[in-house]
């Protein structure tokens, strides 16, 4: 039982990670209908300023979370700036090749800058553990429940509450609508590649911490969003935030028992578990678990 | 004054819709555009509130001027903030939200004292709404969505407000009821351009009249002159001296009938 508990809060830990990128996708295909596959680049950026502002500029840890947050966020809103707005008016598809682009770059920016070190964020959990309900859990894994569960909430209420808010849905909605209101939809698609970029760098610092650790070549982590946001549903936020827990929980599951319970699966079979629930679900349902069905797919 | 000189329109750099229209609103007036279906009036509106780039079409000849300023070279959000309000053919409000952020985005542009003040404007305006505030806008009438599309272009107190086609697809008595509107929303300061292609409504409520025929304009007249004129009477109100006897001629007549052919 403590084994499975375990096993539980550590796959909604990472499944909380997945959930922020799955969330920046999401806001991104909403405002633009466009697959932004830039995001695991911006991930890791956001892992590198993390590390570079608490443990080589020595910020406090919290301060050095939204400083990256806000360079990350900055990066974002350039590369929609510079790269994605002439495509505007372009097709979706189109478009998503420039953010393939457009993740190389950032890719090659982030080798350059992290080389073949392994970064520490200088989180201030580290090891450590609590107890919950009796059973002994990763502190690390609390926050990043925590965190990033906080960080949706903050941007679900941004979206139904505030002003700029309202003009994102309504820009998602009927773009022509949107500008006759006055709304400045150029900028509504900088704002969403903004949010999308301080929550990938929220999630690049939350798989850097402890053990992990940031390479270049976590930037692969990130792939794993793309089954959440294609079983949440491309335009639901709700539906990323439980399919990522989802992934998470069935990936850390298949990692503590699949070796014993079904070793004819071979060594790491955990990796492909999420693209294993991918395919599953979207044989029932083609268009995600949360997803309105007419959404189109790229 | 709004002010439209020689304007020529083309999509797509070839598509010629708009060939050389020249049109005024007064301040304080109403002003009826009227005219068949693609004669252009839609793109005129348009080319009046930034949307053109929307639709892949471009101003390539003219000008567009607001009280002497031109106004054509801006982008749809700064027209709606210089003073231009519109209410886009087919009403064309979110049906996901609820009537108030309807209202709520339509005051995008307005500061945030405006929001209040404007969404108590509407609500008196249009009691139907009031008490319907946090239903989904979808849910609405057609005639109640109008009436929303309405409020939503209100929000910013437009200096000028243009409506394109606002009696599409509702019955007779809500036609007379958003035309009474109009008259209201007018003698609070507003001036207005109204497409129509109900001609009787459009001329009922306004001081003068166009007629748009294939990207021109082939008639421009106070409204009680238009209201008398025979080609009107007959080709958009329906009416004609020698009786019904005659209706399929006349139909057939119509649909071939043009001004400038
Ligand atoms: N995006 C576009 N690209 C090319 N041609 C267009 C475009 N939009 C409209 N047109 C053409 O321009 C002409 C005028 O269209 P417009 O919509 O302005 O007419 P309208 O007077 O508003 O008609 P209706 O009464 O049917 O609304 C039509 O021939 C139409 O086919
Ligand atoms: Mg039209």
């Amino acid at each position: 039982m403590d084994e499975l508990i375990a096993s539980v809060v550590r796959g909604l830990g990472i499944g909380s990670t997945y959930a922020l990128l799955g969330v920046g996708f999401v806001i991104i295909y909403r405002a633009t209908k466009v697959i932004n596959f830039a995001q695991p680049a911006l991930m890791i950026l956001g892992g590198y300023f993390t590390s570079l502002f608490a443990t080589r500029a020595g910020l406090p840890f919290p301060v050095a979370v939204v400083a990256a947050m806000v360079a990350v966020a900055a990066i974002g809103a350039l590369c929609e700036r510079v790269a994605l707005r002439p495509m505007v008016g372009e097709p979706p598809f189109a478009a998503a090749m420039v953010t393939v682009g457009v993740f190389i770059v950032l890719l090659i920016v982030a080798f350059r800058l992290i080389g073949t070190q392994v970064l520490t964020v200088g989180d201030p959990w580290g090891l450590s553990r609590t107890s919950v309900l009796g059973v002994s859990v990763a502190q690390v894994d609390i926050a990043k429940i925590v965190i990033s569960l906080v960080a949706i909430g903050v941007i679900g209420v941004f979206l139904a509450r505030s002003r700029l808010g309202l003009a994102m849905r309504a820009t998602a909605l009927d773009q022509e609508v949107a500008l006759a209101q006055g709304v400045d939809v150029g900028r509504i698609f900088g704002l969403s590649w903004a949010i999308a970029g301080a929550l990938a760098a929220l999630a690049g610092m939350l798989i850097g911490t402890a053990s992990g650790g940031i390479e270049a070549t976590t930037a692969l982590v990130a792939l794993k969003a793309l089954p959440v946001i294609i079983l949440g549903g491309l335009d639901s936020i709700k539906g990323s935030v439980y399919a990522g827990l989802l992934i998470g929980v069935a990936e850390s599951l298949t990692r503590t028992y699949q070796p014993e319970h079904a070793p004819f699966l071979g060594a790491n079979f955990d990796v492909v578990v999420p693209y294993v629930i991918m395919m599953a679900v979207l044989m029932v349902r083609p268009y995600g678990l949360f997803g309105t069905p007419e959404v189109q797919r790229v | 004054m709004l002010a439209v000189e020689n304007l020529e329109v083309v999509y797509e750099d070839v598509v010629l819709v708009l060939k050389g229209v020249t049109l005024e609103v007064p301040r304080g007036e109403v002003v009826a555009l009227l005219g068949a279906n693609g004669a252009g009036k839609t793109t005129l509106l348009r080319a009046l509130t930034g949307l053109l780039g929307v639709h892949r079409g471009s101003i390539t000849k003219g000008s567009v001027t607001l009280d002497g300023a031109a106004i054509d070279h801006l982008d749809a959000p700064h027209i709606v903030a210089a003073g231009i309000g519109q209410v886009m053919e087919g009403r064309r409000i979110f049906a996901e939200f609820t009537v108030e952020e309807n209202l709520r985005i339509g005051a995008h542009t307005a500061g945030r004292a405006a929001v209040q003040s404007g969404l108590d404007r509407a609500y008196m305006l249009f009691p139907a709404l009031a008490n319907r505030r946090t239903q989904l806008a979808g849910y609405l009438s057609g005639g109640e969505q109008q009436m929303l599309a309405i409020g939503r272009a209100l929000m910013t107190e437009p200096a000028y407000l243009l409506l394109d086609e606002p009696s599409l697809g509702l019955a007779p008595l809500m036609v007379r009821r958003i035309r009474d509107l109009i008259g209201e929303i007018n003698l609070q300061g507003t001036s207005i351009l109204l497409v129509e292609q109900n001609a009787a409504m459009a001329l009922s409520v306004a001081s003068h009249g166009y007629v748009l025929e294939t990207g021109k304009i082939v008639m421009d007249k106070p409204a009680a002159v238009l209201r008398e004129d025979e080609d009107i009477r007959e080709f958009y109100l329906g009416l004609r001296d020698e009786g019904a006897a005659s209706f399929r001629a006349v139909k057939h007549y119509k649909r071939r009938k043009r001004w400038l052919s």
